[in-house]
């Protein structure tokens, strides 16, 4: 067994309204940021064991799709690194 | 008959479902989730609130209990099942129901009375309505934007499965009167039997007279006519 990092990135569906990043950029450009668009996400980092990096992969593809995305509003995406 | 009102770590509407049942005649009692259901349940509220105080997502964590597998299956066997508020947020990420409930247009939580259009009157929960007939709820939630890819809500209007849509005093479907930005104004929508039903608006803030509107009443009394029938 292999100790990996799997870093699940969750993100609203292009075209699915995000109120809370459309507030952010509102609130950088009140600080003076000129900036042209802001999407926000969330990152989760999960540290387990499996056989080999495809087990990892395939494990926390799992988790995003049972949980920690929805899949009705979000996309998302695994990387996972030994650690 | 007894109403299951199922209790989670941060439900706050739970006491107020079941006082509005029982002020209408129908048996309720609060049931600890991880107790599970009473053998003898023959509707099932999800009340509102702040399960799992909304970690991750609103509804997620308590999609995933175990008590929701014994509700899915009540609800396959006919059994009545509300969801709302955080009920009805829970009931999208348990799949009891299609689309989610999402951060509110406004990025807000809001807190007012809103008129709501009856898109059917042929359902247990609308039984007690018109077509069309336009009645007044509360709201209280910051995750109530109903949000559906175009091609499934084209479905789901298709066969029939909006409830309640957002609407002004004169059942006009105007983005004013839609308090949180839900997709085609969606309020309530009904899952695969139309014994299934979730809603953000609050129909048992709606039911004691002594509080002004009852609007709601007729919502909850499907569960007298679940057990009549």
């Amino acid at each position: 067994m292999t100790a990996y990092t799997a870093t699940v990135t969750v993100r609203l569906k292009r075209g699915v309204l995000d109120p809370e990043a459309e507030t952010t950029a509102r609130a950088l450009e009140r600080l003076g940021f000129a900036i042209e668009g802001l999407r926000s996400a969330d990152r989760f980092e999960v540290d387990l064991e499996a056989e080999d990096a495809d087990e990892a992969i395939a494990r926390a593809e799992e988790m995003a799709e049972r949980l920690l995305a929805n899949p009705t509003i979000h996309d998302y995406d695994v990387e996972v690194a030994e650690r | 008959m007894t109403v299951a009102v199922v209790r989670f770590g941060g439900s706050n509407c739970d006491r107020d479902a079941e006082r509005a049942l029982d002020r209408l005649g129908i048996d309720a009692e609060i049931v600890w989730h991880e107790d599970g259901l009473p053998a003898d349940t023959t509707g099932i509220v999800v009340p509102g609130g702040f399960s799992y105080g909304d970690y991750l997502r609103a509804g997620a964590m308590a999609a995933h209990s175990p008590i929701m597998t014994e509700v899915r299956e009540a609800a396959a066997d006919g059994v009545p099942v509300l969801g709302i508020c955080n009920g009805a947020q829970i009931g999208c990420e348990s799949g009891l129901t299609p689309g989610a409930f999402t951060t509110n247009e406004s990025a807000r939580f809001q807190c007012e009375h809103v008129h709501l259009r009856v898109e059917r009157a042929d359902t247990p929960w609308t039984a007690a309505y018109e077509d069309g007939e336009v009645i007044e709820l509360p709201i209280a939630h910051g995750e109530g934007r109903y949000e559906l890819d175009d091609d499934r809500l084209t479905e789901l209007e298709i066969e029939g499965r909006v409830l309640f849509r957002y609407c002004d005093a004169d059942g006009e479907l105007t983005p004013e009167a839609n308090p949180n930005g839900s997709k085609h104004n969606v309020a309530g929508v009904l899952g695969e039997r139309e014994t299934v039903a979730v809603l953000m608006p609050h129909p048992e803030r709606a039911t004691l007279s002594e509080l002004g509107a009852t609007d709601g009443r007729g919502v909850l009394r499907a569960f007298a006519d679940a057990t009549e029938s």
